[in-house]
C-alpha cells in the first residue's frame, strides 16, 4: 500500500509542477532511453519526464516498471535529476523500488569535436527494480526472475559514474557512454556502456507552423550492455541490447519517445518496449522564488 | 551504517560545494560586472567570416521565427527586446556583429553566462535563426520583423 501512496504523491507532485510553476516551452529533446549526450537543461527550466518499459522475461512474468524524472538545469553547465523508481510485475505485485539523484556536469565552455560530460549518480534502489536505465557489470535477465516480495528486501546503494561524450555533425549526434558504478557495500567496481546515434528527419525548420513537420521528429539508434567488473571485465557473462529510438517533439512543449529494444544474447530479455512523455517548463526558478516571496 | 553516512556525507557535500560554485559564476556573470556582449567579440575570425547558407532564402527569417519563439523569446523576449535573464538581441553589438558570429554564439552559447548551447538544433536551423535575428534590425519597433502565417 505504501508503495502505490508514493507513486501517488509522486503523481500529483508532477501534476502541481506542471500547472503551477512555469510556462511550458517547446524542447528539443535526442530520442534517445540509456544513452547520454551532451547538452544539458536550459537554467532555470524544470523538464518532467514519465517512462515506462514493459518486459518479457524467460520463466518468469512480464513486468511494466516505470520512473518519473525531474530535471532541473541549475546552470548552463550543470543539471541535476531526481528520479523515481516503481514497477508492476504481471501476476505478482506493484512496488516502489526506489530513487536515484544525478548531476551532469559540462567542464568546457565551448563546442569541440567531442564534447565531455561527467556524470555522478547516488542511487537507493531494491533488487526489484527492472527499470534497465542501463546495464551494469553482470546484469542478465535472470536476475530479476525472483518475486517482488523476496527482491525488495535486497537494498542497493550504488555511487555511479559516467564519462559521456558526445558529438554532433551534420545533424548527426553520436553519443558514448563508459559507466562506472561501486555498490557502497563492499562490492566491486562494475563497469557498462552506451552508445547512441540519432538525427533529426529534416534539418532545416519549416516556415509553417506544424505538429508533424518531419524537423520535430528525431531517430536514431542506441546499443547498450554490461563490460563485467573488476575481477572478471569483459563482455561475457552479461547481458546487450540494440533499440532502435524516436523522438516527437511536439511544438506545444511535449516530447513523446518510443523504443523497442532487443537482447543480442542469451543473457538478456528477449524484448523491451520503452515510451516516455516529457515536458519541459521554463521559468520554474522564478515561479518558486515567487512563492518563497521573493522576486523571480 | 559507516559507509551509508559517508556516501550521504559525499552527497551532500557534493552539493553544497555546487550551488556555491554556481552562486560564483553568477555573481561573476552579474550585468553589473561583465558586458554582456563581450563574448560577441570572442568568435575567431574564421567563424566571424562564415557566410549565412540561407542568406538568398526568403523563408529562413519566417523560419528563424518560429525557431526563436519556440527556443529563446522566454530569455531573450518576445522580439528580441531582451529581459532580466538574457541581452537585448536588437542591440547594435548584435545587429552589427556578423552573421558567422551569431551562428558562433548560438553553436558555443556562453555557458558560464547562463546561455545554453544550442548546437542541439540542426546548422541549418541555427543559420534560419541568425537570419531572423538580422531581420529585427537594430532601429526596428518591437514586434516588427518576419511574420509567420496563421496557423
Amino acid at each position: 500500500m505504501r508503495s502505490y501512496i508514493k507513486i501517488l504523491l509522486c503523481a500529483v507532485f508532477s501534476c502541481s509542477c506542471a500547472l503551477f510553476l512555469g510556462r511550458p516551452v517547446a524542447a528539443q529533446e535526442h530520442p534517445y532511453f540509456v544513452t547520454y549526450d551532451h547538452y544539458l537543461e536550459e537554467p532555470g527550466a524544470l523538464e518532467i519526464s514519465a517512462n515506462s518499459t514493459f518486459g518479457t522475461q524467460r520463466d518468469a512474468h512480464r513486468y511494466l516498471s516505470y520512473w518519473t524524472e525531474f530535471e532541473y538545469g541549475v546552470t548552463a553547465w550543470w543539471t541535476t535529476e531526481f528520479y523515481l523508481d516503481a514497477q508492476s510485475t504481471l501476476h505478482d505485485s506493484t512496488i516502489f523500488t526506489g530513487y536515484r539523484w544525478e548531476n551532469r556536469f559540462r567542464p568546457l565552455k565551448r563546442e569541440h569535436w567531442i564534447n565531455p560530460v561527467l556524470y555522478i549518480e547516488f542511487e537507493h534502489i531494491n533488487g526489484a527494480d527492472k527499470t534497465l536505465r542501463e546495464v551494469e557489470g553482470h546484469d542478465i535477465e535472470a536476475d530479476s526472475a525472483g518475486s517482488n516480495a523476496n527482491a525488495r528486501s535486497e537494498h542497493k546503494r550504488e555511487l555511479e559514474l559516467k564519462l559521456i561524450l558526445s558529438s554532433s555533425f551534420k545533424g548527426w549526434n553520436i553519443s558514448e557512454n563508459f559507466l562506472f558504478v561501486k555498490n557502497l557495500t563492499n562490492e566491486p567496481w562494475e563497469f557498462g556502456y552506451a552508445w547512441g546515434i540519432s538525427r533529426p528527419l529534416a534539418l532545416k525548420a519549416s516556415p509553417k507552423r506544424c505538429s508533424f513537420c518531419p524537423e520535430n521528429f528525431a531517430a536514431g539508434v542506441e546499443m547498450f550492455g554490461g563490460l563485467g567488473d573488476r575481477y572478471r571485465f569483459g563482455l561475457q557473462e552479461t547481458s546487450h541490447y540494440l533499440a532502435p529510438v524516436l523522438a516527437w517533439n511536439h511544438p506545444s512543449g511535449f516530447t513523446f519517445r518510443a523504443s523497442p529494444a532487443f537482447g543480442l544474447n542469451d543473457n538478456s530479455h528477449r524484448f523491451l518496449l520503452r515510451w516516455g512523455i516529457s515536458r519541459e517548463f521554463s521559468g520554474f526558478r522564478g515561479a518558486v522564488r515567487r512563492i518563497f516571496g521573493g522576486r523571480s | 551504517m559507516r559507509r551509508r553516512n559517508l556516501a550521504l556525507r559525499f552527497a551532500l557535500g557534493l552539493m553544497i560545494a555546487g550551488l556555491a560554485w554556481g552562486q560564483q559564476e553568477k555573481s561573476a556573470a552579474s550585468p553589473k560586472k561583465r558586458d554582456p556582449y563581450a563574448e560577441l567579440t570572442q568568435a575567431p575570425e574564421k567563424a566571424r567570416n562564415r557566410t549565412n547558407p540561407l542568406e538568398n532564402d526568403p523563408d529562413a527569417p519566417v523560419a528563424g521565427k518560429k525557431l526563436f519563439e519556440r527556443h529563446c523569446m522566454e530569455c531573450h523576449g518576445e522580439a528580441g527586446t531582451g529581459t532580466k535573464r538574457a541581452p537585448s538581441l536588437r542591440a547594435a553589438q548584435v545587429q552589427g556583429s556578423s552573421q558567422g558570429t551569431l551562428f558562433w554564439i548560438l553553436t558555443n552559447g556562453v555557458v558560464r553566462s547562463g546561455m545554453p548551447v544550442w548546437s542541439k538544433l540542426p546548422e541549418p536551423q541555427r543559420w534560419q535563426i541568425v537570419s531572423y535575428l538580422k531581420s529585427l534590425g537594430a532601429e526596428a519597433p518591437a514586434g516588427a520583423g518576419a511574420t509567420l502565417p496563421p496557423r
